[in-house]
């Protein structure tokens, strides 16, 4: 098992990553071509401002580096005990006031920059302005998933998050305010900004403004509890036209499709309607992910699978074959009735 | 001095019953066994908080790993930060403090001889506390049979209603009461080093080693009381219907967080700063030269002490404070960095133009030297508010702190235990295997936690039971777990090596080091009463001034 892990693309995989994480200290260019989760490859101004930061405070903090062990290891040999000496103690000093003045105020002075360059850098991201045209996101976070709402749109979806590019000219960031239904939760999309946490009774709020299109990955940082690990994020940058498009598709009620009536009865007469809501339907629960457009999304379970009907299958039988403490319960139900309701699901578009 | 006098052999018989030495240990409040029952404890506890690390890499070696499930995993993590924060890091310091502040400062014993005994067994059933969790915080019934909030604890996961079951309440009261425990041996300490110097000690004569752990108690006492004002009102919210933490109820989830890290902060000072006493003792010793800059070095602790305590909150830089906060916890947070690189620049000043003798111990701070540096630069890292808020809660944050505390306190601790283990004991700790045990464990050590902070960068956040493939993740981790394995090796070594030359190890003498310190007048292991007669000091180095009675310190003094 093991020797079978440690292919050659291993150590490719590791060299890569500890060239890329190394560059990117050197230089703030890295843009890899796939969307990760490396805090120096930034896609959005928060992010962006950060990185330049981390670089300086990198670079004052490496020269310090290498003057204190250069002189840590001159001492260490030029000042070694060699055969001769064995009997004669060196010269005894006990100070020098001159010295100490010196590697006093130097550090104060570094310390004074270093303090000047951060609070810059906290101030333009946290009390940077919303602008009137700002897309306003609700983020509520749940053991273990994201619930997003977009009060002025009137769309409520979860897990995956979907937001407008931000053109550089006629900046159109999105404004989340951070909410959480339970425990402590944190949202941490690295490439887009740094993290802030989801407290309960705690409102917080953050922003971002993505340079380019695409999936920006991340997870939630703060431990909630016993799934985690598996509280996983995925935010979709989109071009305007496609949010446009997107947000029309999330507005409107469930897909009504009586082929699939006998699965919709399996959802409304067992315990899926406490928990979950189904536009148009009378299911509303809250305690779970909304369901109305549940196969416009890539993934279940926050990011745990793929959304497929296999997958979805399983989920519904045994939550925790995929999410071990997921707060999902098995919902135990025959053949037929788990086959009706991931039909049903399925058309949930 | 006095050192002759103490030739006395001791009066042990060997068909002594068991019961009876047993019945000693237990009873007695001699400062020296308190102490090494502190250590001994500590060191235990050590392998127990090392075996749940081992379990922890191992699950975290390949992603999607199933080797524990996620609720085990998140009771190790917290068990294992409990344990090597509370019941090994606090008690073994305060077992060399023990040990060591009434030997160096020419004492007979603590102040308090009785509290000391107490304050040790407090400490001791709060670590049982916490392990009793194990079988009875009503695993059976499905509650969980170890605390699993992580060792911060963080409200509201620690309410009844996301905590039901025993196990949180194992956790606070196994604080609580070690928590009285620390406080009773931090006024133990302070009271010692001020009442109890011998004639001619002035404050401005006493060992940086007491100088430091005066600091230390210091801060235990103003740093542990409100750990243990949280606990009671944790305790209150779980049993009689509180509302300190209890969001649900509109308690404060971010309260919890200030009273923690109030704690939580000069915690750390209070782990290093016994550590920074050992290498003022030690690198002096094997440079051939006086510390440099001793009334700088008392000064930068006292410094230390107060500036942190004012820099707890930047452990909650992404909780959403005001931008004014966290440029004030920035400041705060980066000032601390002066008096502690005011710290190593005194130490390599004390090396400049030394013999510098690469015994065991004197290796051990040298990579706690090197380790420190680089914790030191990644902490101003960190406490750059905005930088911190990519780094904070990652992986990066974990290789941070773990190489303060294993690269800093732990290799302290070895040195200190090489260096003084003569004294105790009588005998030396082998040489060879000592460099085994050295070169291993800072090999694992670096392997371990240099690639720990990559993932960190790579967006890897920390207390994650498995993570996902294909995010530059997997083989960084993979190397770290092959490190933590072979720091294991390395402590194994080091315990065959406590274990083989306490019987086989050569004769120490009274001074093994050719040091300067009180410690060394006396014999080795001490006698009940430490010196035959009170000794009389007139220098900070009064071994020194005997040895040269020609060109003694008292005269530059």
């Amino acid at each position: 098992m093991l020797m079978r892990r440690m292919t050659a693309s291993k150590f490719q995989a590791i060299g890569q990553s500890m060239v890329l994480a190394f560059l990117s200290t050197a230089s703030f260019a890295a843009n890899g071509p796939a969307n990760g989760t490396n805090i120096f490859s930034p896609a959005s101004t928060p992010a962006r401002m950060v990185t330049h930061l981390s670089v300086f405070v990198l670079v004052i903090t490496g020269i310090i580096f290498v003057v204190v062990l250069a002189l840590l290891v001159y001492s260490l040999i030029k000042f070694r005990e060699r055969g001769g000496d064995a009997n004669r103690e060196p010269a005894q000093v006990y100070g020098s006031t001159q010295i100490e003045l010196a590697w006093t105020i130097i550090p104060i002075l570094i310390v004074v920059v270093l303090f000047l360059a951060t609070a810059r850098v906290i101030h333009a991201v946290q009390d940077a302005p919303q602008p009137p045209g700002a897309i306003e996101v609700t983020v509520i976070g749940h053991q273990y998933w994201w619930e997003f709402r977009y009060p002025k749109l009137g769309v409520v979806t979860a897990n995956e998050l979907h937001i407008p590019v931000s053109d550089p000219a006629n900046s159109n960031p999105t404004f989340l305010t951070l909410l959480s239904a339970d425990t402590d939760h944190s949202f941490w999309v690295p490439e887009l900004a740094g993290k802030t946490d989801l407290i309960p009774g705690h409102p917080n709020r953050m922003w971002v403004d993505p340079e380019r299109t695409g999936i920006f990955l991340g997870q939630c940082a703060q431990y909630c509890g016993v799934q985690h690990a598996k509280m996983l994020l995925r935010v979709s940058v989109d071009s305007p036209e496609d949010f446009a498009a997107w947000v029309r598709e999330q507005q409107q009620p469930a897909v009504q499709d009586t082929s699939v009536e006998t699965g919709r009865r399996v959802f409304e007469r067992n315990a899926c309607m406490n928990c979950h809501a189904v536009g148009g339907t009378p299911a509303n629960g809250r305690f779970g992910p909304d369901l109305t457009h549940l196969m416009t999304r890539a993934t279940i379970a926050s990011g745990a699978a793929k959304n497929t009907p296999e997958n979805l299958r399983l989920w519904v039988q045994n939550p925790s074959a995929i999410k071990p403490g997921s707060l999902m319960p098995a919902m135990q139900l025959n053949d037929a009735d788990l086959d009706a309701v991931v039909s049903y699901m399925e058309t949930l578009r | 001095m006095s050192s002759d006098a103490i030739t006395i052999p001791g009066v042990q018989i060997d068909e002594r019953p068991w019961v009876d030495t047993l019945h000693e240990w237990v009873t007695t409040v001699d400062h020296k066994r308190l102490g090494v029952m502190y250590i001994v404890y500590a060191l235990l506890f050590l392998v127990v908080a090392g075996v749940e690390a081992l379990i922890i890499r191992v699950q975290l070696m390949f992603p999607h790993n199933h080797f524990v499930s996620p609720e085990v995993f998140n009771r190790l993590f917290t068990m294992h930060g409990t344990t090597m924060v509370f019941f090994m890091g606090m008690p073994i310091l305060f077992g060399f403090a023990n040990y060591l502040v009434p030997l160096m400062v020419g004492a007979r014993d603590m102040a308090f001889p009785r509290l000391n005994a107490f304050s040790f067994w407090l400490s001791a059933l709060g670590g049982l506390l916490l392990y009793f969790s194990l079988v009875g915080a009503n695993g059976l019934y499905g509650a969980g049979n170890a605390p699993d909030v992580g060792w911060w604890a963080y409200a509201p996961l620690t309410a009844r209603a996301f905590s039901p079951g025993h196990s949180t309440d194992y956790w606070t009261l196994a604080l609580l009461v070690s928590g009285f425990g620390s406080i009773g041996t931090a006024i133990n300490i302070i009271a010692t080093i001020l009442c109890m110097r011998c004639p001619g000690m002035k404050l401005n004569r006493m060992p940086l080693l007491a100088w430091l752990n005066l600091v230390m108690s210091g801060m235990v006492l103003i740093a542990v009381s409100p750990l243990t004002a949280a606990q009671m009102m944790l305790l209150i919210d779980r049993y009689l219907g509180g509302h300190f933490f209890d969001t649900q109820a509109g308690g404060s989830a971010a309260l919890w967080m200030h009273f923690f890290w109030i704690f939580g902060h000069p915690e750390v000072y209070v782990l290093i700063i016994p550590c920074f006493a050992f290498l003022s003792e030690i690198i002096p010793v094997f440079s051939r030269k006086p510390i440099f800059g001793y009334p700088v070095m008392v000064a930068a602790t006292v410094c230390i002490g107060f500036v942190s305590m004012s820099v707890w909150a930047h452990h909650m830089f992404t909780i959403g404070m005001s931008s004014y906060a966290n440029s004030f916890f920035t400041i705060t947070t980066m000032a601390v960095g002066v008096p502690t690189g005011i710290k190593i620049f005194n130490w390599l000043g004390t090396m400049w133009g030394g013999r510098i003798q690469f015994k065991v111990p004197m290796l051990f701070s040298i990579a706690f030297l090197f380790q420190f540096l680089i914790a030191g630069l990644t902490g101003i890292m960190l406490g750059s508010a905005a930088f911190d808020s990519q780094l904070s809660l990652s992986y990066f944050v974990v290789a941070h702190f773990h190489y303060t505390l294993v690269g800093g306190v732990v290799c302290g601790v070895f040195a200190a235990i090489y260096y003084w283990y003569p004294k105790i004991t009588g005998r030396m700790l082998n040489e060879t295997l000592g460099k085994w045990h050295f070169w291993l464990f800072v090999i694992g050590f670096h392997l371990t936690f240099d690639l720990m902070h990559f993932p960190g960068l790579l967006g890897m956040p920390r207390r994650i039971y498995t993570y996902e493939p294909g995010r530059g993740w997997d083989t960084l981790n993979l190397l770290v777990s092959v490190g933590a394995f072979i720091q294991a090796i390395a402590v194994l070594l080091f315990v065959a090596n406590l274990i083989i030359s306490y019987f086989k190890g050569d004769k120490a003498g009274n001074d093994p080091w050719d040091a300067w310190t009180l410690e060394w007048a006396t014999s080795s292991p001490p006698p009940p009463y430490n010196f035959a007669s009170i000794p009389v000091v007139a220098s900070r180095r009064p071994l020194w001034d005997l040895k040269h009675p020609d060109d003694p310190d008292s005269r530059y003094e």
